[in-house]
């Protein structure tokens, strides 16, 4: 998962909220909670680079903390919130 | 109780579960009716006036609305509203006895993205059916159901208020639900309305309670309840799929026809107004602002629960179920599984028990007396 090129679904939108945001996919009709903040900019950035470490050493997120980022990136791949980027 | 459910209590930004009840005009009487609808209220909100609140919850993003009454189809701008709200990236989800939808409307509505429908039905049977809904109702919902399909409406929801009455046709439901190729969805009734009324009657026996617990933990992931029988986690040790908290205020409210902002779709009662889309701050004011919300949106007491094993699971239940049954908001829900709310139920005098704010049924007519009443001057 942290070596593929991923980006926010072109169905979701992302509201922000007092505890991170608000993910609703459209087509799915599915809601996901994005609940701290750094999830929220990783989730935007995802998309200006390569992969998805790339983007995790972007947002400077400790590398500790990226196990339990892969797992809530690999949760919203499932649901669809995320996919492939092409290229 | 999880750190996102204490995180949603705070309040959000918008609400996630946002309902609309477009007009109080209704086709049918149903006995449980949440909004005691029937006649149009003459202050209804004009179209250009629904426009702009759609315009507003866009720039909130707010994701989607659950449009309902009354009959929501009744109003001549029905399809105009719907298609602005999904032009500006609100879906749509509605709730319709399904009296209007024709084989041209339902191809119309089968045409449409983001859109998603609910036909009330309350029974397997017209007898069952048509006690709470009314006389040829079963009927109209199943013709209804037979257009969508044949217009090629994907996965529209079949949905059921559980009575005492339909508590043993859950897998009849479910089994009518997958021969249309539907979602069903079922919920909680309240003492709402002329719900008021008939809640008595109608609502789940404490043994029937457990039985809808059981029910929903083997079928419920592929069936909708709008969350709303959390109260019965006090049950088992395994809770529900869903929230499982009161969403009132924090995450869900209502809009009423008049444009009316109330912390919930069951709670139309003065004391649950938070205010009006027509005050000028809006309706992002009164969401945001209001003296209610941020009372709602602060730790509430569980009073009487506090000392209940199960208060975690439980929350102590349903706001508006306490309410209209005249029970205090920080005790037991009246259908607490524990017994407890029977117990404070017992002790309420009937005549303290506030009654719904507004009533839009319709006149109840009157037979005229056959004989002449003869008139007497003394
Ligand atoms: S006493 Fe209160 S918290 Fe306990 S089960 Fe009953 S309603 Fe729920
Ligand atoms: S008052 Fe009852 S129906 Fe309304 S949000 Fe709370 S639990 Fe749900």
């Amino acid at each position: 998962m942290l070596h593929r090129a991923l980006r926010l679904d072109p169905q979701v939108a992302l509201r922000d909220e007092p505890f991170g945001a608000l993910a609703y996919h459209y087509g799915n009709r599915k809601l996901v909670f994005l609940r701290h903040p750094d999830v929220v900019e990783v989730v935007r950035s995802l998309d200006e680079h390569d992969c998805v470490a790339d983007t995790l050493t972007a947002c400077s997120i400790d590398e500790r903390r990226w196990d339990a980022f892969e797992t809530a990136i690999h949760s919203m791949y499932e649901s669809e919130m995320l996919s492939d980027r092409a290229g | 109780m999880t750190v996102l459910a204490d995180q949603l209590k705070g309040g959000l930004e918008a609400p996630i579960c946002l309902t609309w009840e477009l007009t109080y005009a209704c086709n049918l009487d149903c006995v449980h009716c949440l909004s005691s609808s029937g006649r149009r209220d003459p202050n209804e909100l004009t179209t250009a006036e629904a426009k702009a609140v759609l315009d507003e919850l866009a720039a909130m993003q707010v994701f989607y609305i659950n449009i309902g009454g009354g009959e929501p189809m009744i109003r001549r701008d029905f399809f105009e509203l719907i298609e602005y709200s999904i032009g500006l990236g609100i879906g749509v989800k509605f709730s319709t006895n399904g009296a209007f939808i024709n084989a041209e409307k339902a191809r119309q509505l089968a045409a449409l993205d983001y859109l998603d429908i609910q036909i009330s039905l309350d029974g397997t049977d017209a007898a069952t059916n048509d006690h709470v809904r009314g006389t040829g109702s079963y009927d109209t919902a199943i013709a209804a159901m037979s257009h969508l399909r044949d217009a090629g409406f994907e996965d529209f929801k079949i949905s059921v208020v559980v009575t005492r009455h339909n508590v043993d046709q859950l897998d009849e439901f479910k089994a009518l639900a997958d021969s249309f190729g539907a979602t069903l969805r079922v919920t909680r009734l309240r003492p709402s309305g002329r719900g008021a009324d008939s809640w008595h009657e109608l609502h789940p026996t404490n043994a029937q309670q457990r039985q809808i617990y059981d029910w929903l933990l083997a079928n419920g992931d592929n069936v909708l309840t709008g969350d709303s029988f959390f109260h019965l986690n006090a049950l088992g040790e395994q809770p529900l799929p869903g929230l499982n908290l009161c969403g009132a205020g924090r995450v869900v409210c209502l809009i009423d026809p008049v444009g009316d902002v109330y912390a919930c779709p069951f709670v139309i009662h003065d004391r649950f107004k938070a205010g009006s889309v027509r005050e000028p701050r809006g309706f992002a004011g009164v969401w945001r602002e209001s003296d209610l919300f941020v009372e709602l949106r602060e730790p509430q007491s569980a009073g009487a629960c506090a000392s209940c094993g199960s208060y975690d699971a439980c929350q102590g239940g349903c706001m508006a179920a306490k309410f209209f049954t005249g029970l205090p908001l920080d005790g037991p829900d009246p259908e607490c599984v524990g017994g407890e709310g029977e117990v404070e139920l017992a002790k309420v005098q009937m005549s303290t028990v506030p009654r719904p704010s507004l009533d839009h049924s319709k006149p109840v007519r009157v037979a005229a007396p056959r004989v002449p009443v003869a008139l007497t001057r003394r």
